[in-house]
Parts: structure tokens; sequence; C-alpha cells
């Protein structure tokens, strides 16, 4: 009687609707709208009110969710280890930052009207080159896409065409995000040095502070994060999709049926970048600045722990990868700031011990024993409660 | 047929087809490589009859591998010709357009995508659009699927069609790779071992469908397995030291005393 209904629930291909677009795409519809409603239409001192604060570290760690999904999708489904995918987040940043910086105008603390502040401060008479157009909402559109396009099509093109791969690649996307991370602490370069830039004060006549304008990004955030899924997921279920896995299997055998890896896999890395820069530009508004840091080497091994962990190879474990370890982060470094990292580090251990196939391989794994194995009543009853 | 090596490489490389009015479909002519300075192939001259079934032989070191990897442009030779039909010269294309001009290539291991199923394998080792726009918005036509089919039915997988390709065994991936270079409609397939670690069932099986694959593709098959060479072959060729040593029927060949003295003695003494 039960046994065979938790069957038919859990068979395998049930659980592959489990990641299917429209789950993964309502599951964050309805998280967004419960979230954004409970901000804006309960007051402060109700038992429903979530925090404006709240709603930004949501918003924070959606934009950590489309980054992971970019390193899932050159990792986990073409092979290639990006240890420096920071550094597109980071470009995708600097784009919008240069454009909310421009925003302020002579708001700023100089008050110059045409120069950002670091700038007056440097004794700087004229905006750099690179900073023309900077002030258009479109050019910034641009320039997040191809900021982190150009790099990545360029470092792509080199790299693969000469046929470097597996750690010796991963080396040099690491040693792409340290040089920029040294150049762009240097106050020379145009971008704020060493502070980065802040100081925002609004988005296309938007107050950055107002509690409608951070619940605007952070539901914008959700629709660019269900978007990146949905291109993704199409990408990945298309022949090109297969030709992608079939290049993380075997490069050579791709090679030798008639196919150009290397045009894949620069194709691949370019729109992993462009959703890595989109996830920056989505952040850097949220978190009121964009520094240097975010090219640290630390970050893009973070992504990759992520994405490990969440499921390499599937696209909603990613997702759950990039929530689940955000949310430990700032809860430890709450509690515990010295210890995140050993625990980072033990998590990762762990998951690769225990859980190859990160949570999304688990879960599934384990509900399917679970349904197979003659089991009580109770055992079942609980499973189908927690999925529910 | 004229190829424009200099025109987008996009367009062109459909169009290869080789001139075959000689009989002839793969001339290799005078090809030396060395490693290192050390030989690999030594002014070594074969000729491929269009239709033919042609095994390699000879001992381990004796270029059989480079060779494959000279024709199918893995490695390039410091002097000689490799000609695909009368003029399309194999030695001004890379490993891609070689392979879309119509070689094949087994390798020695058995190399399938073992993340995707049998029939995946198959659809996307089918000859067609390489490119990566098309194939992003690619849908299956019924005939592809037929042919896949037909594939799937020559090789012997039908069954298996949506199992993964990785938990196959051992002579099934063999197979399924040949079933990989059918899908391309290659004019000629190079076979580097294929019934290396089969049981006797299954060498006997891959005897037949390579020697039935003959006349409408043209197959080289390398194989240390002299009683497999003796089963299938029509024509053998035996390296040695980089070049061709003897040519003949495998009796011709069994016959030749140079032949018995550097590679058949050595398997009769070392049994």
């Amino acid at each position: 009687m039960i046994p065979d209904s938790i069957q038919s629930l859990f068979s395998n291909k049930a659980f592959k609707t489990l990641g299917s677009l429209p789950v993964v795409v309502g599951c964050l519809f309805i998280a967004t709208l419960y979230v954004s409603i409970c901000n804006l239409a309960f007051p402060a001192d109700s038992a429903l009110h979530v925090s404006t604060y709240t709603v930004t570290l949501f918003g924070k760690y959606l934009c950590y969710a489309l980054l992971a999904l970019a390193v899932d999708l050159v990792w986990g489904y073409c092979g290639i280890l990006s240890l420096g995918h920071g550094a597109f987040f980071a470009l995708g940043g600097y784009a919008m930052g240069m454009y909310l910086m421009r925003q302020i105008g002579d708001r700023g603390v100089y008050g110059n009207p045409e120069l950002p502040d670091f700038m007056v401060f440097l004794n700087w008479d004229s905006l750099p080159w690179y900073w023309a157009g900077s002030d258009s909402f479109i050019w910034m559109i641009l320039m997040v896409l191809a900021g982190p396009g150009l790099l990545a099509y360029i470092f792509g093109s080199m790299a693969f065409r000469s046929r470097v791969s597996g750690v010796y690649l991963s080396i040099m996307t690491q040693a792409v995000t340290y040089a920029l991370m040294l150049a762009f602490f240097r106050n020379e370069m145009g971008f704020g040095g060493n502070n980065g830039l802040t100081d925002f004060k609004d988005i296309l006549g938007f107050s950055l502070q107002s509690d409608t304008t951070r619940v605007a990004l952070f539901a914008l955030t959700a629709l660019f994060l269900a978007l990146g899924f949905a291109v993704c997921h199409f990408i990945v279920n298309s022949k090109m999709g297969r030709v992608v896995t079939a290049i993380r299997d075997s490069e050579n055998r791709v090679r030798f049926i008639g196919y150009k890896p290397e045009h894949y896999k620069v194709w691949i890395f370019v729109v992993s970048a462009m959703l890595a820069g989109i996830a920056g530009a989505m952040y850097v508004p949220q978190v009121g600045i964009i520094n240097p840091g975010e090219f640290s080497p630390l970050n893009s091994i973070e992504m990759v722990v992520w994405v490990a962990i969440g499921g390499r190879g599937s696209l909603y474990g990613a997702i759950i990868g990039a929530l689940v370890v955000s949310y430990a982060k700032t809860r430890f470094t709450a509690i515990m700031p010295e210890a995140w990292l050993y625990a980072l580090g033990g998590l990762f251990v762990l998951v690769t011990l225990l859980l190859p196939k990160g949570i999304a391989g688990f879960v599934p794994a384990l509900i399917e024993k679970l349904s197979h194995s003659k089991q009580t009543k109770s055992v079942s009853n609980k499973t189908t409660s927690e999925v529910k | 047929m004229v190829v424009d090596k200099h025109g987008s490489p996009l367009l062109a490389e459909e169009n290869i087809s080789p001139d075959t009015r000689h009989g002839v479909i793969l001339y290799v002519e005078d090809v030396s490589v060395s490693f290192d300075g050390f030989k690999a192939l030594n002014d070594l001259s074969l000729y491929i009859n269009d239709g033919e079934l042609r095994c390699l032989i000879g001992a381990n070191g004796a270029g059989k591998t480079t060779l494959m990897d000279v024709i199918t442009g893995k490695t390039r030779p410091d002097v000689g010709k490799v000609n695909f039909g009368q003029q399309v010269n194999l030695l001004d294309m890379d490993e891609t357009q070689i392979a879309r001009a119509g070689i094949g290539r087994k390798f020695q291991k058995p190399t399938v995508f073992e993340m995707l199923t049998v029939f995946e394998n198959l659809e996307l080792s089918l000859a067609g659009d390489k490119g990566i726009w098309t194939n992003l918005f690619h849908k299956l036509s019924g005939e592809q699927k037929d042919e896949i089919g037909k594939i799937l039915e020559t090789i012997g997988l039908t069954k298996e069609c949506h199992m993964l390709a990785g938990a196959l065994s051992h002579g099934q991936k063999q197979w399924l790779e040949i079933g990989m270079l059918l899908a391309a409609k290659p004019r000629l397939l190079l076979v580097d071992e294929p019934v290396a670690g089969m049981t006797a069932q299954e060498t006997e099986r891959t005897a037949e469908l390579l020697t039935s694959l003959a006349g409408e593709h043209s197959v080289v098959v390398v194989e240390h397995d002299m009683a497999f060479v003796r089963s299938i072959a029509r024509k053998v060729t035996v390296l040695h030291q980089g070049s061709v040593l003897a040519e003949g029927s495998m009796s011709e060949i069994q016959a030749n005393p140079e032949v018995v003295r550097v590679y058949l003695g050595e398997e009769t003494g070392a049994a």
C-alpha cells in the first residue's frame, strides 16, 4: 500500500524533475515573493517582518548562486577547473561600480561634478579614457558583459588553442586573477586602488539606501538567477551541451570525430564568464562596495568549493551549494570568525571523501535507498514530509 | 575536387571528398618521422586501395601507431607525402579537418564518452555540421534516428541503446567506438588493435563486423593477434623499424623468410 506509492514517488524519474526548470524557477519565485512581501508589507515589529538587512543578505547569496552556476557550467560540464572565476565576477562588479561612481555626481566629499573623489584626491584633472561612457546605463550593461567576456575570450583562445588543460590551466586562471588583483590595487590603474569604488548613492535615480530599491535589487538578482539557470539548462540539454560533456570525458575522441574542442571550450568559457560578470554587477549595488579583494584567489577557490559541495555537474546542485555554504559562512563568521576557513576546508574534505557527487547526488541516492529497502511506515512518512 | 586550404575552415571542409579514380584511397609516400633522433618511420610508402581491408602487423616500435598518427594529423612527418585520394593533401589539414574529410580512427584503448548514453555517443558522431550554433539548436531528424538505429544493429548494441557508455563491457565499448566511426560516414577507417582484451567470442564477432565493413569503406587494421589477422586479412603489410618489410597475402607473408625472421619467428620463438 504505502511502500508502492512511495516508490513511485521517488523513482529515479521523479527525482530528475527536482532539478527541472519549472521546479527551480518556481521555488526561486516563491521565495523571492515571500521575502519581498514580508519586508514591504509588514511593519518592523511584526513577527513576519523580514529585515532589509536580511533581504540584502539573501540578494548577496543569490549573486553567489549565479556565480556558482557559471563555475559549474565550465567545471562540472566541460571539465575546465577554473580557479580564477573571481576575476570575471570582479570585472562585472567594477563595470557596475564605475557607473554607480558617476551617478554620485557632485554629492562626493570634494563636490567635483565630473571626477570621482579618489581621482580628485590623486590630483587628476580629467577622466582616464577608459572611464568614457561610464555614466551611461546602457554602456554599463555592455561593459558588464564585454569586460569578462573579452578577458575569457582572449585567455580561452590562447590557452585552449595551445591545448593547455588540467592542473596547468587551473594554475594559469589563478595567476590571471592574482595579477589583476595586484594591478587593481595600484592607484595609477584608475579604479580607486586599495579602497576600490564605494560611497554609492543611487541607481537610475533610486536611492540605494531605500527599502524598496533593496527589495527590487534582490528580486532582480533572483530574476537573473532564474534566467541564468534557464540559459544553462538549455545549453547543457542541447546537442551542444552533449558535445561539451563529451569533451570533458575524452577531448581526443571529440577531435577525431570532427569537432573543434577548442572552439567549444572558448565558447562555454565566455558564456560562463558573462554569467559571472552579471553576478558581480548585481552584487556591487547590494553590498555597496567593490575593491580588489574580490580578485583574491581565495574567493575563486571558495566558488569551486560551493560547486563541489552542491554537486558538480548538476545545475541546481551548484545553486544549493552556494546558498548552503554562504549561509554557513554568515553564521560561522558571526560566532567564530577565525574558525571559518578550517570549517570550509573540513567541509570540502568531508564532501569530497563521503559525497563525491555533492548534495545533489547524495539526496536522491539516499531517498532511493530508503524507498527501495523495506522501511517501516514511520521512516517513509518522515522522508515524504522532509521532501515536502 | 579542388581544396582551397586558405578558404574559410567552416565552409570548405564539408565538401572535401577524395578522388579515387585510380582505385587508391590513401597514398603514403616516402614518409619519415623521427623523435629525438629515433626514426619512428623511415622512408615508408604505403598505398591503400578503395574498399580494401588491410592488416598492418609488426613488432612493438615498428611504427604502426606513428603511421596512424601521421595519417590522422596528430604527428607531422619530417618529409614525405600523405594524400587522401589523389588530390587531398592531408599534411595541410589538422585532426578535425581530416576527420571531417572522412577518415575515422579507433584508438588502441577504447575511447567512448562514458557519461553519455550509447545513443548519444552515436548522435554526436553523425556526419553533419559540427559548429557550435547549429548544435545549440539541433534536433535529431527521423532520418538520423533511423541511421543511428541501423548502426546500433550493425554493432549489436540495440538493447544497450539507453545505457551509459561507461557501463558497457570492454568489448561493447570497442564496438561502440567502431559504430561511432561508422556514424561519421567515413571513406577510410583506421582501427588500432580492435580485439585487444576481447574474449574469443567477441573476437569472432569483431572479425565479422570488420569484414562486413570492407567494400563500402576502406579499412586498415593494426593488430597483434595473429590468429585474428589470419581470419580477416586478404592483404597484409608487415612493418619493421619504420618501413615496409613485406606486403602480400597471409600465406605469402608467412612464407617470406625475412618476415619469419623478424616477426613471426619471434612469435613462435616466444610461444
